[in-house]
């Protein structure tokens, strides 16, 4: 059955709306349906538009919490989830995954490590291609030409927000990013490096690598490199990948009692 | 029940024309995403452009024309604040010539409002000083 198929089923009374994408003027536009409109579900999914998904339904249910809804989820959208729930923030008991497994070429872009959901309702498995190679990379450069390299990257960041602003993992009201004491107002390019550490470090334990931070940044600095480092630290040393299952603790709920970091 | 959707759009800040998503929930304007794959932008924004949706329900927005007398500031309807600056526009140009008016317009209007405004400082008052708000 595809993903379509199952979105109009459900609609017949198990969920309140599907989160997909309607094709408007040739764009895929992240769109809430309900039956009334189930028939514009865009029935593909190409891979340069991705959108936050999980923001969307952490946001929909924050607004209402009874709210049932299925979103169409590839294995990084079901991830951000996963993990909005352990933090919290979205409902899974009231969130139906629609299955999208990613397609070789996509997988390999990402260097994706699980690029399909738990449960595939779309599309064809394909093995993960993790690729590590850029953080293996920067950590076979000697410590200077490291921090050369990122500051030279850090150097270009217009500040734009973008790649705290499309994260489904970033949703604290309070951002350190906005607190004056942290980063100083009006500075173009922001404190180097703090800027870019303070996200850095706020990601560890959660980032599920879905790469649309380094998508949406329009100097093309290789936030994604940034972030597997920081997650491999947490998983060199807790054994924690985030977004993996809704039953494991994050460390970030545990961290100081029941594991010590050495 | 709560809806969600997204309407395409361009930026209203500046020349570039970047293209984005106002994310509409509940009524009201919600968000803004970066349109992926789009000719100008392709899924990127400036800080400008991520905050594009922040000053429709701005407290700071100014709703209606203010005029200043005796020092403090009334609202007044629009008719009356148009007229005010006409009459004040007309009583400047007379007494000191058309250099001595400015005209800035915005990114915010239409290209055809922006049009009309350089036909009123060029044609109508006849001053080459008009400027606007995305070169700055
Ligand atoms: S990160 Fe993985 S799951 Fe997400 S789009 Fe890329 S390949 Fe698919
Ligand atoms: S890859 Fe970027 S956008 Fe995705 S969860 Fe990690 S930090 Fe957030
Ligand atoms: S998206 Fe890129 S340019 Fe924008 S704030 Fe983040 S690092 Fe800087």
């Amino acid at each position: 059955m595809s993903i379509k198929e199952k979105a109009r089923e459900l609609l017949e009374g198990e969920v309140d709306g599907v989160l997909g994408y309607r094709l408007a003027g040739g764009s895929h536009l992240p769109h809430l349906f309900t039956a009334a409109d189930i028939e514009e579900m865009a029935g593909d999914y190409p891979a340069g538009e991705r959108y936050p998904l999980a923001s969307i339904v952490r946001r929909l249910q924050a607004a209402d919490p009874g709210i049932r809804i299925a979103v169409v989820a590839r294995g990084c959208d079901e991830r951000s989830l996963v993990e909005l729930f352990k933090q919290g923030q979205v409902n899974l008991g009231r969130t139906v995954i629609l299955g999208l497994a990613c397609e070789e070429e996509l997988a390999r872009g990402c260097g994706c490590a699980v690029p399909y959901p738990s449960e595939i309702l779309e599309g064809r498995r394909v093995e993960g291609v993790p690729d590590d190679s850029l953080v293996e990379k920067m950590d076979g450069m000697p410590a200077e030409d490291r921090l050369d390299f990122w500051l030279s990257r850090f150097g270009s960041c217009v500040k734009c927000y973008g790649c705290r602003n499309v994260c489904p993992l970033c949703y604290c009201k309070e951002c350190a990013l906005d607190d004056a004491e942290m980063v100083e107002r009006g500075r173009v390019p922001p404190a180097q490096p703090a800027f870019h550490l303070i996200r850095a470090i706020d990601m560890a334990g959660r980032c599920i690598d879905c790469g649309l931070c380094e998508e949406a940044c329009p100097m093309g600095i290789p936030l994604r490199t940034l972030y597997r480092k920081v997650g491999r630290v947490v998983e060199d040393n807790l054994g924690y990948r985030p977004g993996r299952s809704p039953e494991e603790k994050s460390p970030l709920a545990v961290l100081g009692t029941e594991k010590d970091l050495e | 029940m709560t809806d969600y959707r997204t309407v395409p759009t361009v930026c209203p800040y500046c020349g570039t024309g970047c293209g984005m998503l106002l994310e509409v929930s509940g009524g009201r304007l919600a968000g803004v995403l970066p349109q992926k794959g789009h000719p100008v932008s392709d899924g990127t924004l400036c800080l400008k452009g991520w905050a594009a949706y922040e000053f429709v329900e701005s407290p700071r927005r100014l709703a209606r024309p203010l005029v200043r007398r005796d020092g403090k500031r009334e609202a007044v309807p629009v008719e009356e604040a148009l007229s005010i600056v006409a009459d004040r526009l007309r009583d400047t140009v007379e007494r000191h010539g058309p250099d001595a008016a400015a005209f800035i317009c915005s990114a915010k209007c239409t290209n055809e409002e922006d049009y009309l405004v350089n036909k009123l400082a060029r044609a109508v008052v006849g001053t080459n000083n008009i400027d606007h708000c995305a070169r700055l």
